[in-house]
């Protein structure tokens, strides 16, 4: 943890500028995340053809024409590492979003309706208990692999974890005076929900959407890697591992790179995440 | 006692009931023809006929359900569409390598981060807290097959310490067998050995502000006893439902563990029939792993009574 400074009495403080000194990790997450983001939306800029391949340079290490290498079809592992970002922020953002919306739903409905409550919860303790990535394994074999559908099947497991944070929320401020003052003088449920009770998920959920984004990168990428994920014609950090493995010992870098990638930003969308979690909860910082 | 685990027991079934309403719903609800999705992709007519009957894919949902369902209580899941073999013995066959694997794994793993966990919150604030709690980041991030391909890179590839993949069977005996799984273990463990240090640090840091600590610590009881006994005993009850929540990383990982170190276990009979599209056994994995997951987290609610007696439901 950073050390506490004392409080300094500066003309214009702001939230941002406090946010910098008290909570590197912030930075630091968000700047790697954004140059990688960067990189991503200027693919086509920046590196050469991800799908291109020569037979005749396959296997090649990092050179002038190759930065990283080439793998075991001849293709440039720099343009396919680059292009691959595309997929694992797309999967990790799409997930994050699709599971918060719907678990956020369901949270504050079973949390409000002590009746609706146990069976919604039940059913929940049931998709937990299916592990998340047999779950994604299946829908995958039954529907087909596609982007939308890897994004689907990664974003159900998510949504019981969502659920149980936001009913925990509202369980915690259902019984407070200003929430039975908005019922007694007879405002509406939907609004009591969403005036009175959605603020107080806000902060927790943005933590929580930084976790499931970092898992939703890890879960797409060995769905990937074990060939039930994306389709094999985007070059994916997963599937390029996949596809190198055979040639571990004479071309690392084929491996390596893609892996290096993909520690490196769900690395960053954690530490993001801890450094939100300190600056919005701080009763929990001193501790975790 | 008796009572309380007999009605823990009883509440696992409707959490296997929806596991299962869940698991049959994936393959009703998506689109096309279930018997064409078993049968796969090289199915002729008269085959996806024969499966559809087989399975009485003809008759109501319910009904399916109800057969199915009762089917599987009695140990049978299905019949493989590869191999024609059923599930049940399938997996069976393969439980060994995947269930040495998890073992060694949980119980390394556990040994690890509980000690790590300790020495950090005992350490609070100094270097090698910090060291702890950078290595727990970094164990969230680090995808199991590239820390599975680096270690490999490293200790047999480069070192020649320790065999590239592979499984023997504990029967060839003890020493060969473990050989195989260190580096499957270390992998597969790294991510769930961040989990439990973490919560293993925090949770004691809870307990070392108590005034009880601060009174042994005053009356002289030395250092080791006071965080083993007085202090990990009562931090233990989230340390524990966190191990078994963890379980289900575990889970994923192991199969994906076994396909970078080329285990012959139940998580490899997965990847082989994602290909084959054997769908029967996707299904039938899924049932076993999440009855594994339940029964773990059934011990956890059980071994608390054990460490809180004030804990009865």
């Amino acid at each position: 943890m950073a050390a506490v400074s004392p409080p300094v009495v500066t003309a214009a403080p702001g939230w941002l500028a406090d946010t910098v000194r008290r909570h590197p990790t912030i930075v630091v997450g968000a700047v790697l995340l954004a140059i990688v983001a960067l990189g991503a939306l200027l693919a086509p800029v920046i590196a050469g053809d991800p799908i291109a391949f020569q037979p005749i340079d396959r296997l090649k290490g990092p050179s002038a024409q190759f930065w990283l290498g080439t793998d075991s079809l001849g293709r440039d592992v720099y343009a396919r590492m680059v292009y691959g970002a595309r997929i694992s922020l797309l999967v990790g953002l799409s997930v994050a979003a699709i599971s918060i919306a719907i678990g956020l739903v369901i949270g504050l409905v079973a949390g409000y309706f002590p009746r609706v409550d146990t069976v919604v919860m039940r059913f929940m303790d049931g998709i937990m208990a299916i592990p998340a990535i047999l779950l994604a394994i299946a829908l995958v074999a039954v529907v087909g692999a596609s982007v939308q559908v890897v994004i689907i099947a990664i974003a159900i497991p998510e949504i019981p974890r969502v659920t149980r944070l936001v009913r925990a929320v509202v369980l915690s401020v259902r019984d407070l005076p200003y929430v039975e003052a908005a019922q007694a003088s007879g405002t509406r449920v939907a609004r009591i929900l969403r005036r009175h009770i959605l603020p107080n998920t806000v902060a927790p959920l943005i933590v929580q959407a930084t976790y499931i984004c970092a898992s939703a990168i890890l879960t797409e990428a060995g769905l990937s890697f074990l060939g039930a994920g994306t389709p094999p014609e985007f070059p994916t950090w997963g599937n390029m591992i996949a596809s190198s493995r055979l040639y571990l010992q004479i071309a690392p870098w084929t491996i390596f790179a893609p892996g290096f990638c993909l520690a490196l930003v769900v690395l960053s969308v954690n530490l993001l995440g801890d450094g939100l979690r300190d600056r919005l909860d701080p009763r929990i910082a001193r501790r975790m | 006692m008796i009572a309380y685990i007999i009605r823990r027991l009883l509440a696992t079934i409707p959490v296997m009931v929806i596991v299962g309403v869940f698991v049959f719903l994936l393959l009703h609800l998506a689109p096309g023809d279930p018997a064409a999705i078993i049968a796969g992709d090289n199915a002729t007519e008269e085959n996806i006929a024969a499966i559809r009957s087989r399975l009485g894919l003809d008759r109501p949902l319910l009904a399916q359900f109800g057969s199915w369902a009762w089917a599987i209580a009695q140990g049978d899941l299905g019949v493989s569409m590869f191999s024609n073999l059923p599930v049940t013995t399938l997996v069976l066959q393969r439980a060994e390598p995947t269930i040495a694997l998890a073992t060694t794994t949980l119980i390394v793993a556990i040994s690890i981060a509980v000690t790590i966990g300790v020495l950090a919150a005992w350490k609070a604030g100094s270097l090698l807290d910090r060291a702890v709690m950078g290595f727990a980041v970094m164990g969230f991030s680090v995808p199991v097959f590239v820390v599975g391909y680096m270690l490999v890179y490293v200790f047999a590839l480069q070192l020649r310490w320790l065999p590239v993949q592979g499984y023997v069977p504990i029967s060839q005996g003890l020493w060969p067998c473990l050989r195989n799984l260190i580096l499957p273990s270390v992998a597969l463990g790294l991510a769930y050995v961040a989990l439990i240090a973490r919560i293993t640090r925090a949770s004691m840091l809870d307990v070392l502000a108590e005034d009880y600590i601060r009174t042994a610590n005053a009356k002289g009881v030395a250092t080791v006893p006071v965080l083993l006994r007085h202090a990990l005993k009562n931090a233990a009850v989230p340390i524990v439902t966190v191990i078994g929540i963890g379980v289900a990383l575990l889970i994923s990982g192991v199969v994906i563990t076994e396909s970078v170190f080329n285990i012959p276990g139940v998580g490899r009979l997965v990847v082989d029939a994602i290909a084959r599209r054997d769908y029967p056994i996707i299904q039938g994995v899924m049932i076993i792993f999440s009855g594994v997951y339940v029964i773990v987290n059934l011990c956890v609610d059980i071994v608390y009574t054990f460490l809180d007696p004030r804990i009865r439901y």
